[in-house]
């Protein structure tokens, strides 16, 4: 098992990777440095895996929870906690942090078990997830949890608040970049597309919103409940760089956030293509663990599939 | 008799202070829903075009990234009429805004029904309500143009979460020159024995006209100017209650959730007298001039006399 502290240590080094040409983004847009090697990745990977046994276990022991929209998004998670973001686990408010936004808040047991992993607090931490008194609130709250950027779990508000922050390293002349993380299901929400048309009209390239497109939400498919298809070209139309990845592919995650530190003059939208329930055969493309914890014995399965 | 007031601009007076404090601190910011010709941000907005963002008409996205903004340690000012700055972001005032308690101050303007002709629609007359339900935030209605200054001020020294209602009219000005302001205090505005008058926003000159009414008949009431709503004074409405022994509140709002059922709460738990409640009654209102409007839903010195006579009437 890696220690997540020591690839936070190669996080910090800043070298964003960028790997040989995916199926998504030509050879043409492929930067000429730093491709993470194999054994980057396999790190990952298996950091990967670590956080979805986190995520199994945490929302069972608790009883409740949301483990689909969770386990949709580990690799992108992992992605950018143990590579991407340049931040300091032993001082959360250090002001030139990049700023991970988790806009689709019930995804909270995954950003809880990253940051875990980082070292911003105790992994032991976790199992006290949605218990009475825990820093670990079954949503975010940016009050309790060090690391947690913005309180959330109504959906639709965090590219806002991600276009503040954005706003706010233009003004003080900061580096930092910020990234916020959607559901799919949650681009259903007015206020999504309000921030959509807003952050191209800023001009932010510094920031990245990052599609956790799962094509899931509670009720079922979204195409039966609420259609969002074409949902890369409304992004487009909004004025946004955008790239599509296959969303359990480190190397193509990597690459596109590589891709998007390139972008000027606008911000750029990755639609990351995900399976809800990933990693965990009876949860995959089962809406019904979107809001549902397993049973003890579901658990174990699950973890068993994850050894 | 009832003396003529200056008139002046609560919103005008906001914008120029608005100027003011972007000279004197680079973190103040200023955001607005394509109304900043009407709210004034505009005046901080030909000054300091980089510190000032439109963020057209959506509301529920200014929210959003004032919230981002001042988590990043801005000083945010967003505005837009009270109508949409309160119910049209209301998720957002609460989930991004007041449970973390960010430094966001909502200046809101054309508050209470002397919107006047545009109608119901633009009437805030929830607002108050709405603002003073949520954890965290402070809600201020200043009395006047002079009171207004003052209270941007105070806001913008003041960590934490505003709501500051102000009025699309000149009103008239009941503060002196060298008024100053203090969140959570009520302002004494005349003395009298005999019953207290509890207003804010430009009921508090309405207030003032109708004690000098009822001075002409022996009855002295004092008159509180209850700028600010939450946190509310408790001190000054025991002593009131005590001293006064009848309460009259007076408010541009619905009676339920603003000034009328604050100050009932402190009334009936330290020291029960009798109150009347001078507001809008379960109703949606129509197009009209302000004072019209103001005349047809009792928001006047007569209305607060006849008020006061009928707590006299019930009072031990």
């Amino acid at each position: 098992m890696v220690g997540g502290t020591e690839l936070v240590k190669e996080a910090h080094a800043g070298s964003s990777g960028n790997l040989s040409a995916s199926a998504v983004l030509s050879s043409a847009e492929a930067l000429p440095s730093m491709a993470p090697q194999d054994t980057e990745i396999e790190d990952l990977q298996r950091m990967a895996k670590n956080l979805r046994r986190h995520v199994i276990t945490m929302i069972a022991e608790a009883g409740s929870g949301h483990p689909g929209g969770s386990l949709s998004a580990v690799e992108i998670v992992t992605a950018l906690f143990f590579r991407v973001l340049r931040h300091r686990p032993l001082e959360p408010g250090w002001p030139g942090r990049d700023r991970f936004i988790l806009s689709k808040g019930h995804a909270a047991p995954l950003l809880y078990a990253a940051l875990a992993e980082c070292g911003y607090f105790d992994v032991a931490e976790l199992t006290s997830l949605r218990k009475l008194g825990s820093p670990l609130q079954g949503h975010t709250d940016r009050t309790r949890t060090p690391g947690v950027e913005m309180s959330s779990g109504s959906l639709g508000q965090g590219l806002s608040f991600g276009i503040g922050t954005a706003l706010a390293a233009r003004l003080d002349s900061q580096s930092y970049r910020v990234y916020v993380l959607l559901g799919d299901g949650e681009c259903d929400e007015g206020q999504v597309w309000e921030a959509a048309m807003a952050a191209p009209h800023f001009g932010l390239d510094n920031l990245v919103a990052i599609i956790d497109h799962n094509k899931q939400q509670i009720d079922g498919w979204n195409s039966e409940v609420m259609n969002t298809e074409p949902l890369a070209e409304k992004w487009r139309a909004f004025g946004w760089e955008v790239l599509e990845v296959d969303g359990h592919d480190i190397g193509q995650i990597l690459a596109a956030f590589n891709h998007a530190e390139g972008v000027k003059g606008r911000p750029t939208a990755i639609i990351a293509h995900t399976i809800k329930g990933k990693g965990v055969s009876f949860m995959e493309n089962n809406p019904d663990f979107h809001g549902m914890a397993p049973t003890r014995e579901q658990a174990a399965k699950a973890l068993e599939e994850l050894a | 008799m009832v003396m003529a007031r200056r008139l002046a601009s609560t919103r005008e007076a906001y914008g120029k202070t608005l100027v003011e404090l972007g000279h004197e601190n680079p973190d103040i910011v200023v955001l607005d829903a394509d109304l900043s010709k009407s709210t004034r941000t505009n005046l901080f907005a030909a000054r300091f075009p980089q510190r000032f963002f439109d963020c057209g008409v959506a509301e529920q996205n200014m929210v959003g990234i004032s919230a981002g903004l001042a988590a990043s340690g801005k000083i945010v000012f967003a505005s837009s009429f009270a109508v949409f700055a309160t119910a049209r972001c209301f998720d957002q005032l609460r989930v991004s805004v007041a449970q973390p308690r960010l430094n966001v101050k909502i200046v809101a303007t054309h508050g209470g029904v002397t919107v006047g002709e545009d109608g119901f629609s633009h009437h805030a007359i929830e607002d108050l309500a709405l603002a003073c339900s949520l954890p965290g935030f402070a809600v201020v209605v200043p009395a006047d143009a002079v009171e207004t200054a003052e209270v941007i001020r105070a806001a913008s020294v003041t960590p934490g979460p505003f709501y500051i209602r102000l009025s699309r009219p000149d009103t008239p000005v009941v503060c002196e020159d060298g008024y100053c302001f203090s969140l959570g205090k009520a302002a004494s505005m005349r003395q009298g024995s005999d019953a207290t008058i509890i207003a804010n926003g430009l009921m508090v000159a309405e207030a003032l006209d109708a004690a000098e009414s009822l001075a002409g008949q022996g009855i002295e009431c004092r008159v509180l100017n209850m700028s600010t709503l939450k946190p509310l004074d408790e001190e000054a409405i025991v002593l009131a209650a005590r001293e006064t022994g009848a309460i009259v509140t007076a408010e541009e709002h619905l009676r339920q959730g603003g000034l009328g059922s604050g100050v009932a709460q402190v009334v009936v738990q330290h020291d029960p007298v009798p109150m009347s409640f001078v507001a809008l009654t379960d109703t949606y209102t129509h197009s009209g001039k302000p004072q019209e409007l103001l005349r047809q839903h009792g928001l006047t010195a007569d209305g607060i006399q006849s008020a006061i006579k009928s707590v006299l009437s019930r009072k031990g």
